[in-house]
């Protein structure tokens, strides 16, 4: 343990460099993926016909292995192979497969008598949307949001096996090593960003559902 | 027989939903638990086949404590029917059915041949065999539960509120079907529900719980309706109480008009010759009858045409002379002509009774019952007179 | 999309170069051609899912039935959702082939030498299949018809039968959607494994490639022809294990009315937000 502290503060420089990398890998993807995702949904959810091959289409982005992408992007995209827009971009179309699907069903899932009540007392489509089935859907949106937020923080490590410059450096270097002092401070670092994210993510859901409070503290 | 003695069932946090139930549930007979939400008819219930334990007091089932059972050998021998059915979805209805007797051993194809036996008993298309619960409406699985229930024969039946997810008019058919199977079947059944009419309709003997899983009185139906033990039991009974009584009273020996009839297809002048005022009763071929038929103020012309079913009013529901003086007066009532249609057993026309005259019969039996119930109360001890007034109930 | 050619203006070569390699049999055949990697590939995909199925199935469908432990048991899928997996193969790499040396091989498995790390990734990989199957299998038990469940015990069913005959068989949709899950989550990552020296995959192609990427036999076409090969894989395995869901899975529960199904998932997803919400 010792050890570990020691290397995080020999090498404070560097891991504060890589730390932001990871950041802006971590969240920014989620946060595009997220807002990709809600009209994608919506139009699975909104026009039937649609939902079978938005859904398959999503499925099938989410099956092919990150490393895969990682590798893939710099050949359709021109960008270079070190380049962490290749994670950033490859995160983001995760986020976006998974959470599609996660917006429709949810959408989905609003029962038909509620929406009724909501049409009858005037609500036009839109604001039915926004105000009734979106916020209701929020718990379970929010809980894939941080399924694809945790798990695309440590998909970021993964870039590291074909050089991508960020915290899994840290991982690199400790096997080149031989040691593990910096293969635990990177594992610890990557766990606390996660769960920080998640937390967050977490919070956020809880402002915007105050009710469910309400009823678990009945 | 099914024997609750001294049975208390409080949880943890100190709610008693059972207290102190003591009652017996005969043997071949219907027991009906009924009570509003809160009164353990369903706890009850459920501690006789242990899917909940008793905190104190046995349970007899045939002079054998339940307790000393295994559960689930003691479950085997008692049929199970839910609310929601609660079929198996991803098994086929037939198999479904056959659930018990595969359990304890049967033969797959016995298992499935009694499977299949029991469909057609409580009504289904030999066709829904192969299909999946998914694919059957509401009423059609709930047959279906009540198959499965049957499926190894046991001779205790536990049903709870079964008939209440689905709607009045199916639900009356179940219950209908539900007593023909009892007639045949004759198990010892002990039955939950909500609703009061259901319990009086189809209980031997009634036990009516209170709030807090009490026992607030525990007698035949009609007891029940003409003397309910408190003001709880008269108020979960209802309104409409002396009436609905009628529905236990046998019509019995109503004196009745052997009025003239006319068949379909005689002309309608046939109709009002024979007519002893603005109505004729109109039969078919077997003297089954079909409507009145208006002859009061017909045209001539009118008078050649033959009588055919769209000239009829269907308006009197018709009575069996077997059948009860409710129905009785209900067809008096009902009737356009303002006498009701009696028919035999097979349906065949056996004559008609005005309103009047079932009031009659009604007011008498009430004063015998009166009259018995004023001895009961005074404790004497009188001899029965074949044919005095103690005779009666 | 720029389809750069030789030397486009990343430096890389072009997308064209894949169909040529592909074309080259001796990038099929040998001791370290494609075959024998997909071969690898496949077998320990195979090997970690049957690990972890074996693990997880049992302790998913107990937690369900019984409805103890899960706290336990969505803390721990949670939890290990967060690791990274190469810091933790890194980890478990260095500290086994401290303390085992060794020249054994498992013959279609691992080649001498390589015991260590194929343990390691052995550990690692099954930790990563474990939380969707486990996920799943105890959201399926939980899913089952409460009705169903009751009548079952109502007639005499015991625990244990009750789970193999109506909860197990009610819960097999959610929980092949698990293994699917967990089959393409391990797909993908033996290829990371690969990282490690000795083991096999195809990732093989793709670590060993990033070091000489300009090289167009050993270089990114190689590392591009691996991935669509992967991701081939990846396809070809969802599809096959769908057909073996429509197989084991009775027909009537097939929810081809898309509103269950989606009661499905977010039922999962309901399950976890609801304990961590707590």
């Amino acid at each position: 343990m010792g050890d570990a502290w020691n290397y995080f503060f020999d090498h404070r420089a560097e891991i504060q460099d890589w730390t932001g990398t990871t950041l802006w890998l971590a969240v920014l993807p989620v946060a595009i993926g997220l807002v990709l995702s809600l009209p994608v949904g919506w139009l699975a959810y909104r026009y039937r016909w649609s939902y079978p091959p938005i859904i398959s289409g999503a499925g099938l982005l989410y099956t092919i292995p990150s490393l895969v992408l990682f590798v893939s992007l710099p050949g359709l995209l021109g960008t270079k192979i070190l380049d962490p827009i290749n994670v950033a971009v490859a995160l983001t179309v995760y986020t976006f497969a998974l959470l599609v699907r996660i917006v429709a069903d949810g959408l989905l899932s609003v029962a038909p008598a509620t929406l009724d009540a909501a049409a009858a007392m005037g609500y036009t489509t839109f604001q039915r949307l926004v105000k009734v089935q979106l916020p209701i859907a929020v718990p379970v949106i929010g809980a894939g949001l941080r399924v694809a937020a945790v798990s695309n923080v440590s998909l970021i490590s993964v870039a590291s096996a074909i050089g991508v410059t960020q915290l899994g450096n840290l991982f690199v270097e400790g096997f080149r090593q031989g040691r593990t002092p910096p293969t635990i401070v990177g594992l610890v670092l990557f766990i606390v960003i996660a769960v920080v994210f998640d937390a967050a993510i977490l919070l956020g859901i809880r402002l915007l559902t105050p009710w469910r409070r309400a009823v678990a503290a009945r | 027989m099914i024997r609750f003695e001294s049975v208390t069932k409080r949880y943890p946090d100190g709610t008693v939903a059972v207290d102190e139930l003591t009652l017996e549930a005969p043997s071949r007979e219907i027991t009906v638990l009924v009570g509003p939400s809160g009164c353990g008819k369903t706890t009850s219930l459920r501690m006789i086949n242990r899917m909940i334990e008793p905190t104190s007091g046995r349970i007899m089932l045939d002079d054998r404590d339940t307790a000393a059972v295994k559960p689930s050998d003691l479950r085997r021998g008692m049929g199970y029917v839910i609310q929601h059915a609660g079929l198996f979805p991803h098994r086929t209805i037939l198999d479904n059915v056959a659930t018990v007797p595969l359990l304890l051993g049967q033969d797959k194809k016995q298992a499935r041949a009694r499977a299949a036996e029991l469909l057609e008993r409580v009504g289904l298309d030999p066709a829904f065999a192969k299909r999946y619960p998914a694919q059957l409406s509401g009423g059609q699985q709930q047959r279906v539960g009540v198959a499965r229930a049957l499926a190894a024969d046991p001779p205790v039946m536990l049903m709870d509120e079964p008939f209440s997810a689905v709607d009045p008019v199916v639900r009356e058919q179940l219950q209908d079907e539900f007593l023909r199977l009892q007639h045949d079947l004759g198990k010892t059944i002990v039955f939950v529900t909500h609703d009061i009419d259901e319990a009086i309709k189809l209980g031997d003997k009634v036990a009516v719980l209170r709030v807090g899983g009490k026992l607030a009185q525990f007698a035949p139906p009609a007891e029940l309706l003409s003397r309910p033990a408190d003001p709880f039991v008269a108020g979960f009974v209802g309104r409409d109480r002396g009436y609905r009584a009628l529905g236990f009273a046998e019509a019995g020996q109503l004196p009745l008009n052997d009025e003239k009839t006319v068949p379909l297809g005689d002309k309608v002048r046939a109709a009002k010759d024979i007519a002893q005022d603005d109505w004729t009763l109109v039969v078919d071929a077997d003297t089954k009858p079909q409507g009145w038929l208006a002859v009061g103020r017909l045209p001539d012309r009118a008078l050649d045409a033959e009588i055919t079913p769209d000239l009829l009013n269907l308006g009197g529901t018709l009575a069996s002379e077997s059948g009860t003086l409710r129905a009785a007066l209900d067809a008096a009532l009902s009737s356009p002509s303002g006498r009701g249609v009696i028919v035999h057993d097979d349906g065949r026309y056996a004559g008609t009774v005005t309103a009047s005259r079932v009031l009659a019969r009604i007011e008498e039996r009430a004063a015998k019952v009166r009259a018995d119930a004023v001895h009961a109360a005074g404790g004497e001890h009188r001899d029965v007179a074949p044919d005095g007034i103690g005779g009666g109930r | 999309m720029k389809m750069s050619v030789v030397a486009g203006g990343n430096g890389l070569p072009g997308l064209d170069r894949v169909p040529i390699w592909f074309n080259d049999p001796s990038n099929w055949w040998g001791p370290d051609g494609l075959v024998v990697r997909t071969r690898e590939h496949l077998l320990y995909t195979g090997t970690v899912v049957l690990v972890a199925a074996l693990i997880a199935l049992p302790l998913g469908l107990l937690v369900g039935h019984t409805g103890r432990g899960v706290f336990v048991l969505v803390g721990l899928a949670n939890g290990l959702r967060a690791v990274p997996t190469l810091g933790l193969l890194i980890l478990l790499a260095v500290w086994i082939s401290d303390h085992l040396q060794t020249k054994t091989d498992i013959p279609y498995f691992i080649r001498a030498g390589g015991l260590p790390y194929f343990i390691a990734a052995l550990i690692v990989l099954v930790l990563l299949a474990l939380p969707p199957i486990l996920t799943n299998t105890y959201a399926g038990v939980q899913n089952v018809d409460p009705a169903a469940r009751d009548a079952a015990r109502g007639m005499g069913m015991t625990g244990f039968q009750v789970l193999r005959k109506v909860e197990f068989p009610c819960a097999l949709p959610l929980i092949m959607s698990g293994l699917r899950s967990a089959t393409l989550q391990v797909i993908a990552t033996v290829a990371v494994a690969a990282y490690l020296p000795f083991l096999g995959g195809l990732g093989r192609f793709i670590i060993d490639g990033s070091q000489v990427i300009l090289d167009l036999k050993y270089g990114y076409p190689a590392m591009l022809a691996a991935g669509i090969t992967v991701a081939l894989l990846a396809v070809l395995a969802d599809a096959a294990l769908s057909l073996v869901q429509r197989y084991v899975v009775s027909p009537g529960l097939s929810g081809r009315n898309s509103k269950r199904s989606a009661r499905r998932q977010i039922a999962i997803l309901d399950a976890e937000a609801q304990l961590a919400d707590a």
